[in-house]
């Protein structure tokens, strides 16, 4: 059940070209890999959306990228500071899959860290596209990890259940090569639960609300 | 006081327990057809406010009638439906069929779809012969004289306005300087639009003395105040319900020591001094 609740933030660390934003779990949820949470963004109107990166014990982590002014602010915590978060929300990974394989491009990769510890032994492959950017692998200390012009989309071997998340040409990609992929897509959201229909997307050939179908999608 | 939220601000079937918290569920408008709305993106963020270009997406008046508001009944909600068309005939067919409902808002403002509607009086006049049901006109703020628009949907029998929609806005990219929304331009909501309603309210609710649901930048209980001392006997909430669906309760609790009924007293004069 989601939840809305004003959470502390307890750090804030750098991961190569990231920042990765540790909250007190206050009574919230962790939720499913690939469900979201929206997070106010101080100073904004609206709060962002961010899947959750890391889930230890008391905590919610969240790997951000500096793109503009939200993620800026979010950046830009301290420690102490407080801020809203809601959730989880949306549809997350199904977990029940024999063979696994977690691939993530960029950014993409900030539900990977939580997915693999749920979903328990799971090969991972990470696309990045500067090695200051695959500096965050550190937090999947075991994946394979390509640098441009080399993609993530090479080291996908046939026969696994491919879990996805990364930049949409990415995602189309995979999802070209392993059908039934589940794909973790993103889009602009203004509230996380059904009510704006910003975050429009075709889904079956309609245009469906991805935080209500989605965020995690099976690849057609 | 009633509290609403605003058209398109809220689905109840996604969020029961935040439709709950309201005095009255306002659907997102209802046309004659599905319309899948227009191409993402559609929402964007501005300084004070966001821009929305939905485009009145909605699976029309059959399948709303059939599976939405049954749906909606079930949850024990008082429904306002938000009606919309393209033409008087749409709206009139709409309200004719719908029954067991609180009101009906015409939606006659929308600024995210190219057709254009017939004047506003003559909706409403097709709508007033076609239901019994309390009609509400829904209208822009950006028409230069509101108060003459006001006037004109009131003699041609609605029961009371919602006011404001939001204002045709733009947004671009820092860098390309192309517009975010695919569609160009989008409706602004949001804080930024609070003045604007408060003067919409202030001027209409002195052409008409009617009823007028008040929305426009509601974030807390002053907000509210602020609206009803304009001639607002009810308040919508709206962009604030997408950061904080808390906010139904929140600004209840703001407003627990607020006589609004005194406060709407003072309507009466600021708006006889206007007048």
């Amino acid at each position: 059940m989601p939840r809305r609740e004003r959470l502390s933030v307890s750090n804030v660390e750098t991961v190569g070209a990231y920042t990765l934003l540790r909250l007190e779990r206050g009574g919230l949820d962790p939720g499913i890999p690939g469900q979201f949470f929206m997070l106010e963004a101080p100073g904004r109107l609206l709060p962002r959306a961010l899947s959750l990166c890391l889930a230890p014990a008391g905590e919610l982590a969240f790997l951000l990228e500096a793109v503009g002014p939200g993620t800026e602010a979010l950046c830009a915590l301290e420690a102490g500071d407080g801020i809203h978060v809601f959730g989880p929300l949306g549809n997350g990974f199904r977990l029940d899959v024999e063979r696994p394989l977690l691939v993530g491009g960029g950014i993409g990769m900030a539900p990977l860290p939580y997915l693999a510890e749920r979903i328990g032994r799971a090969p991972v492959v990470l696309g990045f596209r500067t090695e200051l950017h695959a500096a965050a692998s550190a937090l999947l200390p075991d994946a394979e990890v390509v640098v441009e012009p080399r993609l993530v989309t090479e080291l996908i071997e046939p026969g696994y259940d491919v879990l996805a998340c990364g930049p949409e040409p990415m995602l189309r990609a995979v999802g070209d090569l392993c059908p039934g992929a589940q794909l973790a897509w993103e889009a602009p959201m203004a509230c996380g639960y059904g009510a704006c229909y910003g975050c429009a997307v075709e889904i079956d050939g309609e245009l469906k609300r991805l935080c209500v179908e989605g965020p995690v999608l099976a690849a057609a | 006081m009633r509290l609403l939220n605003a058209s398109g601000c809220l689905d109840a079937l996604t969020a029961p327990e935040v439709a709950q918290q309201l005095d009255g569920f306002v659907t997102k408008t209802i046309t004659p057809l599905p319309r899948e709305g227009n191409a993402p993106p559609r929402i964007a963020e501005t300084a004070h406010g966001m821009l929305n270009a939905i485009g009145l997406a909605n699976p029309g008046r059959e399948r709303f009638l059939a599976e939405t508001l049954p749906r909606l009944h079930e949850l024990k909600l008082s429904v306002w439906v938000s009606v919309g068309g393209f033409c008087a005939a749409d709206y009139a067919e709409t309200c004719a069929a719908l029954a067991g409902i609180e009101a009906i808002e015409l939606n006659l403002s929308c600024p995210n779809v190219d057709e254009a509607a017939d004047g506003a009086a003559e909706i409403v006049a097709a709508c007033r012969r076609a239901t019994q049901l309390p009609l509400f006109a829904k209208l822009s703020a950006a028409h230069p004289d509101l108060g003459e628009v006001a006037r004109a949907v009131a003699a041609a029998g609605v029961d009371g306005l919602s006011l404001v929609n939001t204002l045709r806005g733009m947004a671009l990219h820092p860098k390309t300087h192309a517009p975010v929304l695919a569609r160009g331009q989008g409706g602004l909501s949001g804080p930024s639009l609070k003045p604007v309603a408060l003067a919409a309210v202030h001027t209409c609710y002195a052409a008409t003395r009617l009823p007028v649901v008040g929305m426009g930048g509601v974030t807390c209980g002053q907000d509210v105040i602020d609206l009803v001392a304009c001639g607002a006997r009810d308040v919508a909430l709206g962009t604030v319900l997408f950061s904080d669906p808390d906010a139904p309760a929140r600004v209840r609790a703001e407003l627990a020591s607020i006589d609004l009924d005194e406060v709407f007293a003072s309507a009466h004069e600021s708006t006889h001094v206007l007048a």
